[in-house]
């Protein structure tokens, strides 16, 4: 066991979560001792049906929830010993989100909803816009830093969301059901998208309920009754290249 | 290396002052409407104040103009109460030209009370008076008073000696003489309007009266000559000086009969009274301002529990618990501060408008407006730390539940 908690230390360690337990008021127990270690540069999938416990996973290695029991460590921190603002300042600096539902301001363009992905992380306000800039470039939407929300495709909110993530570049990009609210073209385009970002470094978790997606990534945690059932390396699928051409 | 370097520090950025405005009115910016409604309850608080205290600001301003144009440099001498009861005082006769030797004097008039009544026509009672008073009076009066003749002319050394009268505004009213050349019916004979005054704020008496040359009421009226009345005004500096020896001057025998005032005063004093406000006013304007705040505290939780997943997303991107609450306590400081703003122009545009029909300077004292507006910011504060805190206790996994 100390062995383990040498890695989550390492310099090359993203998460490390030892014997992580988590019980809400009322007595439902979300996870179970979950061991869980994601190394950088990885592609992972975190697999489930709906109740398995994913989203509290998600919750507990976004550092939005803490643990009642079992340690929890995301880019060498110990995520119990850290105060509120550190606890943010941890999130601003290391961790980025994408979610189900976009979450994109309204009203605002698609440069100045990527530039608040880095409101908190003490940059100036011109590099920040610059850095959102880059960042839509990099996902492909250079001809849309103008477009308003409601002017852009659900492939191309979700493409926004995810500049917005990885614009800080974080040590770690948890996509929360990135294709859920997508049709299946628009996911596909997607998943290529974090998969180009994985392959230029980036340490990337994908929560599904999705076993096809979870399949077609290089790592597959399977997650069932609050407890980790399986951990599977899948053989590299080389997928046809999809541009954001249909997009 | 760069990673574990990042690894040592993990402190919170700091927002900037720009940075803090954008996110506090994020909120804003999108329900324009919520902000017009919300802001007009405080809006129409302030009004009110600065309304109320801009009009009081305004009518005293204009007294104190008047005041300042009529001069608070008139004494006027007039006989007191005997020391003896019943006996009736009198000044001497040659007193008003004593005055005017005193150091410092720079006009004397004076007027003496007559027995006689002014009527329109012989025909109507003698008791019919109308309240108007006969005086005899000194040419120099009306340099004194700074008194204008609006129509007509004034008394000079040829027509003070004729059957000639002045009439005050007043008298000439109730008499219903309209222009010079009408006749009026003095004592035992028609005298001849000569003109009439203007009014005369610093001695009203005088609007009330029918004004007889001291010469001819000697010749006619049987005028004795001693004054009722002396009017002096002197260098503004000398004012006190004269009224130590006015009385003494005017009558040295016995000073103790010269009642000696100040008609400047009388009119200071209601300047006074005019800029005290209203203080019902005033506290209707402070309960409207407290339920404008109790509407900011209202639209502020409301959106606290419509923007949870922004919250959410924000506290996921990296805010603080801090960060958040300063952002809804800024969403609150603009809510008011717009409504305080609109309230300090619309209050200053409702003194201006009362200003302008009344023929009032407009006047905003600086203190009601910074008072004002320091009020809603203390109401924007209070009203937005509730709903702040509560947004800042908000779980941050909110913005992962699907919207």
């Amino acid at each position: 066991m100390s062995g383990a908690a040498d890695t989550d230390t390492d310099t090359g360690t993203v998460v490390g979560l030892r014997g992580v337990t988590k019980e809400y008021a009322g007595g439902v127990t979300a996870l179970r001792g979950v061991d869980l270690t994601v190394r950088e540069g990885e592609l992972l999938a975190i697999v489930g049906p709906s109740g398995s416990g994913k989203s509290t996973l998600l919750h507990i290695v976004g550092t939005l929830d803490r643990p009642t029991a079992g340690t929890v460590h995301i880019a060498g921190h110990d995520v119990a010993a850290l105060t509120d603002r550190r606890l943010s300042a941890l999130r601003a600096q290391h961790v980025g989100f994408v979610f189900q539902a976009f979450h994109l301001v309204p009203g605002v363009s698609a440069r100045d909803n990527v530039a608040e992905g880095l409101l908190y992380s003490g940059l100036p306000r011109s590099v920040r816009r610059r850095k959102a800039a880059e960042a839509l470039d990099r996902v492909g939407l250079a001809d849309r830093l103008h477009h308003k929300p409601d002017q852009l495709s659900g492939g191309q909110k979700q493409r926004v969301a995810i500049a917005r993530a990885v614009v800080g570049e974080p040590a770690l990009l948890l996509a929360d059901e990135p294709t859920g609210a997508l049709d299946s073209a628009s996911g596909a385009a997607v998943m290529e998208l974090l998969r180009d970002l994985n392959r230029e470094g980036a340490t990337i978790a994908v929560i599904t309920h999705d076993t096809e997606i979870a399949g077609s990534l290089p790592r597959e945690v399977r997650i069932r009754d609050g407890e980790v059932v399986a951990d599977i390396r899948n053989p590299p699928v080389r997928r046809p290249m999809t541009t954001g051409a249909e997009l | 290396m760069s990673r574990s370097a990042a690894r040592s520090r993990l402190k919170a950025a700091r927002l900037g002052p720009r940075d803090v405005l954008h996110v506090g009115s994020s909120g804003l910016r999108s329900r324009p409407m919520r902000v017009v409604l919300s802001a007009l309850g405080i809006a129409i608080g302030i009004a009110t104040m600065i309304a109320v205290v801009g009009i009081s600001a305004s009518s005293q301003a204009q007294l104190l103009r008047e005041l300042d144009k009529l001069g608070t440099n008139l004494l006027v001498a007039s006989p007191g109460d005997s020391m003896f009861a019943g006996e009736e005082v009198h000044l001497p006769e040659g007193s008003v030209g004593m005055v005017g030797r005193i150091k410092g004097v720079q006009e004397v008039g004076a007027t003496a009370d007559l027995d006689a009544t002014v009527r329109r026509t012989e025909k109507i009672d003698e008791d019919d008076t109308g309240g108007i008073g006969v005086k005899a009076t000194t040419a120099g009066l009306l340099r004194v008073l700074r008194g204008e003749v609006t129509r007509g002319s004034w008394l000079n050394a040829a027509t003070g000696r004729y059957p000639s009268v002045v009439l005050g505004h007043v008298s000439a009213d109730r008499l219903g003489i309209t222009k010079p050349g009408q006749q009026v019916w003095i004592g035992d004979r028609y005298f001849t309007v000569a003109g009439i005054l203007a009014p005369l704020p610093l001695a009203p008496e005088i609007e009330r009266s029918a004004l007889v040359g001291w010469e001819g009421a000697k010749r006619l009226l049987g005028f004795a000559g001693h004054p009722t009345s002396i009017y002096e005004r002197s260098d503004d500096a000398a004012v006190q000086d004269v009224r130590k020896v006015m009385a003494a001057t005017v009558d040295p025998q016995n000073p103790q009969n010269v009642k000696v005032t100040d008609p400047s005063s009388a009119l200071r004093a209601k300047a006074a009274t005019e800029g005290a406000f209203s203080s019902l006013l005033l506290g209707l304007g402070g309960i409207a301002l407290l339920v404008g705040g109790v509407g900011v505290a209202n639209t502020m939780i409301i959106s606290v529990l419509e923007r949870r997943y922004e919250i959410g997303l924000r506290r996921s991107l990296g805010a603080t618990r801090g960060q958040i609450r300063i952002q809804f306590v800024t969403e609150s400081l603009m809510l008011s501060g717009l409504g305080g703003l609109a309230g300090v122009t619309l209050g200053a545009a409702a003194t201006g408008a009362y200003a302008h029909t009344g023929g009032l300077p407009w006047v905003v004292p600086l203190w009601a407006v910074a008072g004002g507006f320091c009020a809603t910011l203390v109401i924007g504060t209070v009203a937005g730390l509730y709903p702040a805190v509560r947004a800042s206790r908000l779980s941050p996994t909110l913005a992962l539940h699907a919207a």
